[in-house]
């Protein structure tokens, strides 16, 4: 869509990403793009199609199935002087790297005293909603952000899978970015000039000043559904995406509760021990008596993601879940 | 020794002054290891303790091979290594004493030395967890285009590991300069090789990957030495990675709580009297290298070096509380 907004550019996620790939390759030499069928294959979701072309064998570099050794060579690629963008094909495939990312990307600096730090850069897909079952649909970058020495992105918007990642290529830690894939396919308008972006803050998606939802990823649009539905109900809602899980930038959502006193946090991971878990603690940490009703948390039901599309919508985060909680916790009158 | 390797110990020529070098280094370690369990004792030192002593002649062999800019990773039995390479006692005893002037402020410990200014990347705790890292690191000075080695260690236990197996297959499969090098002292802790391996042929392993391996006495610092300067020249020419088995021993248990179990005193006996050091100080003595008083020298050398070390680590600071949480991220904002 060129009206209105003439310098806007229309773009999917996907799109955004290639294109900071391709952004980070010609500024940077040292930058390189690594992972399972990353090259000929296209990437097992289309991000890195056409780059092989571009750039060459040496920069785009399949990697044979050792999600364990290619992050490893990461790690020590990034502390031999290259600035590597390693690819997961999906969280659940991580797991086969959690040696190397939590026992060395995350420990080095730390461990050596402040010899070596590791400046790599990890993405990979996340989260449910293709009927990918239970071994390809998991949320589990919630789970990486326990982990300190780790930074853990998870953009939403176009802006951000645009922007973020040239943010961190120059991070001189581990950075994991999080890419829900249901968000590739979506569309939207970018500026012809879109680049990095500050990957510290979270920001305010939709004002409001009766309750705050407190999200990230694909339930982010999620939520501003469910905001606009509430809206025609008089609910005014507040949307935050945290866009990063670690560090998580408290201020913004404390803020946002001192106007509003109910939160609400949508998160695709589980409930228990997740990321929502640690939101709601540091919420009554800070913000207590700001409260006027008590955190309400919606997760992902607590099961292996199913394969069937009614179980799997069903375990997932909904915008027609979201609008009853909310609802009853404006009635709340504290 | 059997008479082919009498003959082929006859035929290595050897400088004194080299002899006596790698004699040095050597003893350093040794020394260094037998303060390190006293001092482990007298509550010193705390946390896993993995001594080297028995395998001195794998370190000392292989450093001869690398050149200052090179990398070395190491495993968590590896003060020999550090020591060889060129850190300081002192900065390593210090790290086991947990003291801010240790190699890692005291953060890292027995298991974990590394020093920058070495390009010595630890002391990785994680059976198998070093090897991938050494992929990395030869990726990036392939792709910088650096002449560099980067040497890799690790045990026979790391072998049974899937990282073993995913890094060399990636080594091979990208022709890139590691020097693999198998410290086999038949125990994966305290289960025997035997057990661990279908295969107990390492090098087979190698071969399967189509990578260049040999497997040498690891007891002999010369014969290692030797086999790591091949290895190495060819590795820095671009000829791909390469596997170096070296068959040592460990006499010391596994960790200072080990009541050893698993193996006999006959065996380990048998193979003490394999010990790499008094073999080659009999050798560089038949070969009229060194003196009674040369030894002595040495002797006198690295006492009084380990001690100065021991004085250094007493003398060394805490690092204060308030420093936890520097370095877990990097306080320069940007790389």
């Amino acid at each position: 869509m060129n009206g209105g907004t003439g310098n806007m550019r229309r773009a999917s996620y996907r799109e955004a990403v290639r294109e900071a790939i391709r952004e980070a390759m010609f500024k940077d030499e040292r930058v390189f793009l690594m992972g399972e069928d990353v090259g000929r294959y296209g990437g097992c979701f289309a991000v890195s199609k056409g780059l092989l072309e571009e750039f060459g064998p040496e920069r785009i570099r399949d990697t044979p199935l050792c999600e364990s050794a290619f992050v490893g060579t990461g790690i020590g690629a990034a502390l031999g002087g290259m600035r590597p963008i390693v690819e997961i094909m999906t969280v659940n495939f991580s797991l086969l790297a959690a040696d190397q990312i939590l026992n060395n990307a995350a420990t080095y600096l730390h461990m050596s005293g402040g010899l070596f730090n590791v400046p790599l850069v990890i993405r990979m897909a996340t989260g449910g909603g293709k009927q990918l079952a239970a071994q390809h649909s998991h949320s589990l970058e919630g789970w990486y952000a326990h982990i300190p020495g780790l930074k853990v992105l998870t953009p939403a918007t176009l802006e951000d899978a645009r922007g973020m990642l040239w943010t961190a290529l120059e991070d001189p830690d581990p950075v994991l970015i999080f890419e829900n894939n249901t968000l590739y396919n979506m569309e939207g308008e970018l500026p012809p000039d879109a680049g990095p972006v500050e990957i510290d803050k979270a920001k305010l998606r939709r004002q409001g000043r009766d309750l705050t939802i407190i999200t990230y990823g694909a339930s982010l649009f999620k939520a501003l559904e469910a905001a606009g539905d509430l809206a025609k109900e008089g609910i005014e809602v507040e949307v935050i995406d945290l866009r990063t899980l670690r560090p998580l930038d408290d201020e913004t959502f404390l803020t946002s509760i001192a106007k509003t006193h109910r939160a609400l946090i949508v998160d695709e991971g589980w409930r228990s021990g997740g990321i929502s878990a640690e939101i709601s603690a540091r919420i009554m940490e800070s913000a207590f008596y700001e409260l006027d009703a008590p955190v309400e948390r919606l997760c992902t039901v607590e099961v292996p993601l199913p394969y069937a599309k009614h179980l799997e919508e069903a375990a997932l985060p909904q915008v027609d879940k979201i609008v009853p909680i909310a609802r009853k916790m404006v009635q709340i009158n504290g | 020794m059997n008479a082919e390797a009498t003959k082929k110990q006859k035929k290595m020529k050897i400088e004194r002054d080299h002899g006596l070098h790698l004699l040095r280094q050597m003893l350093r370690i040794r020394r260094l290891e037998e303060k390190s369990a006293e001092l482990y004792s007298a509550t010193k030192i705390r946390g896993f303790l993995h001594l080297y002593i028995g395998e001195e002649a794998v370190a000392v062999g292989v450093m001869e091979a690398l050149t200052p800019e090179d990398a070395v990773v190491a495993t968590y039995r590896e003060h020999g290594h550090a020591l060889a390479r060129g850190m300081s006692a002192g900065a390593i005893l210090a790290e086991m004493y947990g003291k801010q002037e240790g190699c890692c402020r005291g953060r890292g410990g027995s298991m974990h030395l590394f020093d920058d200014k070495t390009r010595f990347y630890g002391g990785n705790a994680i059976v198998g967890g070093g090897l991938p890292i050494a992929v990395g690191l030869a990726l990036a000075d392939k792709m910088q285009k650096k002449d560099r080695v980067t040497c890799c260690f690790f045990g026979d236990g790391a072998v049974a590991e899937g990282e073993f197996h995913e890094s060399i297959n990636l080594a091979a499969l990208w022709q890139l300069p590691v020097l693999f090098v198998c410290e086999n002292n038949l125990y994966a802790m305290g289960t025997a090789l035997e057990l661990s391996e279908s295969v107990t042929d390492l090098t087979r392993k190698a071969a399967g990957y189509d990578v260049a391996a040999r497997a040498v006495d690891g007891m002999n610092v010369l014969e290692v030495e030797a086999a790591a300067k091949k290895a190495s020249a060819g590795v820095r020419s671009g000829a791909g990675p390469y596997f170096l088995e070296c068959r040592t021993y460990r006499f010391r248990a596994h960790s200072m709580f080990d009541p050893e179990l698993y193996r006999t005193k006959d065996e380990v006996e048998e193979w003490k009297s394999r010990d790499p050091i008094p073999n080659f100080i009999d050798r560089l003595k038949k070969q009229g290298l060194l003196t009674d008083a040369d030894l002595e020298q040495l002797e006198r050398e690295a006492a009084m070096e380990i001690g100065e070390a021991v004085a250094f680590a007493e003398a060394c600071t805490c690092e204060p509380v308030e420093d936890l949480t520097r370095f877990v991220y990097s306080e320069r904002r940007k790389v």
